[in-house]
């Protein structure tokens, strides 16, 4: 019966977490994913405590308490965050996992009846896997939140990539010794350990800030694959399919990614992007056009179509809110706007939809690159906030250009395109922006927040009376 | 009976053979094909809410910990498991509670205006 009970609740969970992704297609339906997210955790959770063999619960109490007590409070970061807070939920995903694996490992070893040859080396599949996820994790959410003690460059040394690659397979090299004897050279299993957990951090060392989209979701993956491996260990179907579900988002995630700035997986992790490309050649000197914002604020009005093409400087400015606010000004004057996003706008996937959304930008409002570039012609006016090589047309035609062949906005075909920038310093990955040369682009130099501020003024002062 | 546990959590596998294993494969590979499936039909806007969701989905982990630190065992490995659990638990509910929070901010086109 009780065997019924359980293996009943787990079916549900199944789909009940299938129901849950899919009814993320679309932003109506997708609070209901979370509603059977829950319920599926929960049928979950209720279904292992009905396990007789369970005695500890004072343990579980405790453990639960404190799972509430970190998880409630990480929930209310601000939404600039969240990729550091996904990072870290990755951290804590590979950690169970890998725990979970030490706790099997130990505890089969008074009954060695149980490492068959497959279950030990799902088990040490798990181990490597939950603890480089753990150490990587931690790696890139300290990057992201710039942290002092880990470099946001990447950092490379001589035979970097094959000493990385020489530590996993010393690491697999033990695995399978293990999987041979799992009793007798059980003093190799805290090498593996030790082992995934370096490698964890020094896989994330190269990899610099431009790339930590990809990063993120391939952890996510890691992590989905270390929940599927110690499905294997343990027998348990539920495990899994949870596992694969995140592991096969993940991997989604990530190729994504890699399409939008044009890279392969190799590349993204062995590559050290953003890091020399010192290009020789003194450029001859060129300068961009100025705009005052009274200029530039006449040049909105009299658009019937403005593209805002947001980058992540807009969310370091703190720049929403009065993007919002330009938006019901030029909304107001009935010109339509839209916002042109990039697949790598921010520092996660689909990050700067989150951070517009939150400014109260209507969801329809948010056009996807692919969507928007055919419109960019009839055009009247582009302003770029924040963003940088994802509108630089050097992608499109400059070979030697590290960004050559990413997919970008396409900013320049616009009639008039404004651009507010700090500065005229190259952006992230240190590369100069044709665009801000281009004949139709006028920049705007200063603080996007207060920039934007001052256009805002421009046109509630004005009141559309010239 | 510390085995007892163990062989509940698995859907008859009254051994753990190839048998077993290879019937977790075809799971595995059905399951990763229905993900791909859906992930890939889930709108761009909502992709890091879907993330965070996965993140609290892939917690289930939680399901072991509890098995780990619940059952009589050593209290190492007791601990072990409740570190695990608390681990899973904190990605159960900050997982499902920022998703939401996330995803209550998407405003469809009518109620853009707050009120």
């Amino acid at each position: 019966m009780t065997f019924w009970l359980i293996e009943g609740a787990y079916l549900v969970a199944s789909a009940l977490f299938v129901m849950s992704l899919y009814w993320m297609n679309d932003p109506r339906t997708a609070r209901r994913g979370v509603g059977a997210g829950v319920v599926a955790m929960t049928l979950a959770i209720a279904g292992t405590l009905l396990n007789p063999g369970i005695v500890n619960w004072g343990w579980i109490a405790g453990a639960v308490a404190v799972g509430f007590l970190l998880g409630v409070p990480l929930s209310w970061v601000p939404l600039t965050a969240v990729p550091q807070r996904t990072a870290v939920s990755h951290a804590f995903g590979g950690l169970a996992a890998g725990l979970v694996g030490v706790a099997k490992f130990y505890l089969w070893q008074g009954e060695p009846e149980s490492f068959t040859a497959f279950r030990t080396f799902a088990l040490v599949a798990e181990v490597i896997l939950g603890f480089l996820t753990f150490t990587g994790s931690l790696m890139a959410a300290g990057k992201l939140q710039e942290v002092k003690w880990i470099p946001q460059r990447p950092v490379t040394y001589p035979f970097q990539n094959q000493a990385n690659i020489g530590l996993l397979l010393v690491a697999v090299a033990c695995g399978f010794a293990l999987v041979w004897k799992p009793v007798e050279l059980a003093a190799l299993f805290p090498v593996i350990v030790v082992l995934a957990l370096a490698f964890g951090i020094l896989l994330i060392i190269p990899i610099g800030g431009a790339d930590m989209p990809t990063v993120i979701s391939l952890l996510n993956s890691y992590a989905g694959l270390s929940a599927v491996a110690m499905g294997f260990v343990l027998d348990n179907k539920l495990l899994v399919i949870a596992g694969a579900l995140d592991g096969s988002s993940g991997l989604i995630l990530s190729i994504i990614m890699c399409r939008a700035m044009n890279r392969s997986f190799t590349n993204v992790l062995f590559g050290a992007f953003g890091q020399v490309q010192q290009k020789a050649g003194a450029a001859e000197v060129r300068t961009a056009k100025r705009e005052t914002p009274e200029g530039a604020a006449q040049i909105l009005e009299m658009a019937s179509q403005v593209v805002i093409v947001p980058g992540y400087g807009m969310a370091v400015a703190q720049a929403q809110q009065r993007v919002r606010e330009l938006y019901d000004e030029l909304t107001k004057r009935r010109i339509e706007v839209k916002f042109a996003i990039h697949p790598v706008a921010g520092r996660m996937p689909g990050h700067m939809n989150v951070l517009l959304a939150e400014a109260d930008i209507p969801y329809d409002k948010l056009v996807e690159m692919d969507d928007i570039n055919p419109e960019m012609p009839q055009t009247d006016v582009v302003l770029v906030i924040g963003a940088n090589d994802v509108v630089n047309p050097a992608a499109r035609h400059d070979k030697a250009s590290p960004i050559f062949g990413m997919p970008i906005i396409d900013a320049d075909k616009a009639r008039m395109c404004l651009a507010i920038k700090r500065s005229m310093n190259p952006g992230f990955a240190g590369i100069e922006n044709e665009l801000y040369f281009a004949d139709r682009t006028y920049m705007l130099f200063g603080d996007a927040k207060a920039v934007v501020g001052d256009l805002v003024k421009q046109l509630a002062g004005g009141s559309g009376l010239h | 009976m510390p085995l007892v546990g163990p062989l509940l959590l698995s859907a008859g596998a009254t051994e753990a053979g190839p048998a077993a294993f290879a019937s977790l494969l075809f799971v595995f590979l059905l399951a990763t094909f229905i993900g791909l499936g859906v992930v890939t039909r889930v709108s761009r806007l909502l992709h890091t809410p879907l993330m965070s969701l996965t993140n609290a989905i892939s917690a289930i982990a939680v399901v072991a910990s509890i098995v780990i630190a619940g059952q009589d065992h050593p209290p190492v490995i007791t601990l072990l498991g409740a570190i695990a659990l608390a681990a899973s638990m904190t990605n159960i509910v900050s997982g499902f509670l920022i998703t939401d929070r996330m995803l209550k901010m998407f405003k469809r086109p009518g109620e853009e205006k707050r009120p």
